[in-house]
């Protein structure tokens, strides 16, 4: 481990491979955002070009705010990601501290149990879903979306915040038994606020997938009411004609939110990820 | 104050018997110290008498009433741990007076309370900070004025100075040792360090294997050990064990602690070479190769010239010699 050892050259390579890869990955992003500013001849004429003075145009986003209900999609979008992370953080975390903490008959296989939905996709179940669903009388209700990706989230929280609890000193636990705190107070009190890291990692990996979902929007809540921001911008999407402009704008906008979501976890989840790792 | 009994005590973990039947009774203001081999069982006796493990079978008593099934908060005592174990996001203050808002104690009194414990320990200056903000041996402090104001029938200490620094370690031992006597409280305390042990304790409870193996004074146990395993955990550096037959002496096994032999340059008992020499300043180890009776260490006080490779002979004193039998209990002259 000398890093001061470490050639120029080495660490110059590391960069070049690093930034390379910041390119690729932010192209897309980078291409809807400033296409979305442009009128339809310039996507279509000079995709790669930034928006100028000729070509800048905001029709997209007037498209998007005057015809679909777009801050109802908004609203639906952040409802069922902020709802359903969490459930999956207050359920997952109890589930893993039970693994952790107590010792029962079956804990192992109870953990694998909790653990083998990270392998099997939920999508697999789609029919039965929406069978249960509409038994239920849940179809095109925000409910159905916020039950479905809890259930989808659990596994994989449950896997990452019961390894943390286990680091969580046995002695902090029995310190709050003695005076003479609840089993879940010392879950509350003492040990989320150790494990807060592992939660905002948890909370980071729960979100971006429920935020970007177009499937289970689209079979279990495709209703004018409860549409969300990604199924909404399916609307500029025709099989004949697309708006492009409305559905980059659209696309454009959908990043925000997540991206708030994110500023407020990653705090937390450059901790959470290094923690272990690095010490 | 508090008085503890233990009737028949039995822990299992699974197919493994860690406890394997203890009785023990604790008077009133007793300093007691289990002391043992790591994985001996003495932490798992300890929480259970604290509640923090079931016990498989077996009484526990504090005070004379049965607590086998009272959760922690509620048998009177207090605890005190090895990694400290101090809430992290609440003041020195509100780690002491956490007890007792849980208990539902009148404002008034737990500013008393803590407002006593708090000069008992010197941690006046502290009182605002956090448990980050503090150095070991100040934690342990708050750990221990966390307990002081729980005022309970027992405390409990696990291991409290293994996480100090050796000066630290002394510090803190004597300051256990100046609460004990100020309080008068019954204390229970578990322990690897056999000084700890001699230095603090009223009786001491050996344990191996989860049984105890023998209760006494520091001083019993060292001028009288029970067995073998006692003998030779008690007193540092350890006895040293002779086949008896070896060297005509009665029994199967004679223990002669190293501080109990002399030696000589010219005659002696056991001619040897020195194989090893530690100067200690205070205190000189010898570890001799002798002919008759094998490796022996010998502890002389002061300083001496002794080296490697030197031959010397050493001679026990008779008076202070212990004998085993062969299942290794001592025989009692």
């Amino acid at each position: 481990m000398s890093k001061a050892r470490q050639s120029k050259l080495r660490t110059s390579l590391v960069h070049v491979a690093l930034i390379a890869y910041t390119l690729v990955a932010l192209f897309p992003v980078f291409l809807t955002i400033i296409n979305s500013l442009k009128s339809k001849q310039a996507i279509f004429g000079q995709p790669l070009r930034l928006p100028g003075p000729s070509t800048f145009s905001l029709i997209g986003y007037e498209t998007v705010l005057k015809q679909g209900d777009f801050v109802t999609y908004f609203q639906n979008s952040t409802v069922v990601t902020v709802v359903s992370i969490f459930l999956v953080l207050l359920f997952g975390a109890m589930a893993a501290f039970a693994l952790a903490e107590y010792r029962f008959r079956g804990n192992t296989l109870m953990g694998l149990y909790l653990a083998i939905g990270i392998m099997i996709p939920i999508r697999l179940g789609t029919v039965a879903l929406l069978q249960g669903m509409v038994a239920t009388g849940l179809v095109n209700t925000l409910t159905a979306l916020v039950l479905v990706y809890t259930a989808q989230g659990l596994p994989l929280a449950i896997f990452i915040l019961s390894e943390f609890m286990r680091t969580v000193s046995d002695d902090l636990k029995n310190a709050g038994r003695i005076d003479g705190l609840s089993e879940y107070a010392i879950f509350f009190r003492l040990v989320l606020p150790l494990v807060r890291p592992a939660m905002a990692t948890v909370a980071v990996f729960t979100m971006i997938p429920i935020w970007n979902d177009l499937w289970f929007p689209l079979i279990l809540a495709p209703g004018e009411s409860t549409k969300t921001v990604t199924l909404g911008a399916q609307l500029f999407i025709g099989q004949f004609v697309t708006n492009w402009n409305a559905v980059l704008a659209a696309l454009s906008l959908a990043i925000f939110p997540v991206l708030i979501l994110y500023i407020i976890f990653s705090r937390q989840l450059i901790r959470g990820i290094t923690s272990g790792a690095v010490k | 104050m508090g008085s503890l009994e233990l009737r028949n005590i039995r822990k299992s973990f699974g197919a493994q018997e860690v406890l394997k039947g203890i009785d023990l009774e604790v008077k009133d203001g007793d300093f007691v110290i289990f002391v043992g081999p790591s994985g001996c069982g003495k932490s798992t006796l300890l929480r259970s008498i604290a509640g923090l493990e079931d016990v498989t079978s077996g009484t526990v008593l504090i005070n004379g009433q049965d607590v086998t099934v009272t959760p922690p908060a509620k048998r009177g005592i207090a605890m005190v741990f090895q990694t400290y174990a101090l809430y992290p996001h609440l003041s020195v203050r509100d780690n002491m007076a956490l007890g007792l808002k849980q208990a539902g104690a009148p404002a008034a009194e737990i500013e008393v309370r803590v407002a006593k414990a708090t000069e008992m320990l010197s941690l006046e200056p502290y009182l605002k900070r956090r448990p980050a903000e503090l150095s070991g041996g100040q934690r342990q402090r708050v750990a221990i004025g966390r307990a002081l104001v729980r005022e309970p029938e027992l405390f409990l200490f696990d291991e409290p100075l293994s996480n100090l620094d050796a000066a630290l370690r002394v510090q803190t031992r004597v300051e256990i040792a100046r609460l004990h006597r100020q309080l008068g409280a019954t204390m229970i305390y578990v322990t690897h360090d056999q000084v700890e042990a001699m230095t603090l304790a009223d009786r001491i409870v050996v344990l191996n294997g989860g049984v105890i193996e023998q209760i006494g004074s520091p001083m019993e146990l060292y001028n009288r050990p029970a067995n073998l395993f006692v003998a030779g955990f008690i007193g540092s550096p350890q006895m040293n064990f002779i086949e008896a037959a070896r060297i005509g002496e009665a029994g199967a096994t004679i223990g002669i602690r190293p501080e109990h032999m002399s030696v000589s340059p010219t005659e002696g008992r056991f001619r040897g070479k020195v194989i090893h020499a530690e100067h200690l300043g205070a205190d000189t180890n010898l570890y001799l190769e002798t002919e008759s009776a094998g490796l022996i260490t010998v502890r002389l006080f002061g300083e001496h010239r002794y080296a490697a490779d030197d031959i010397v002979h050493a001679t026990p004193d008779a008076t202070k010699i212990h004998r085993f039998d062969e299942s290794g209990r001592a025989i009692t002259a």
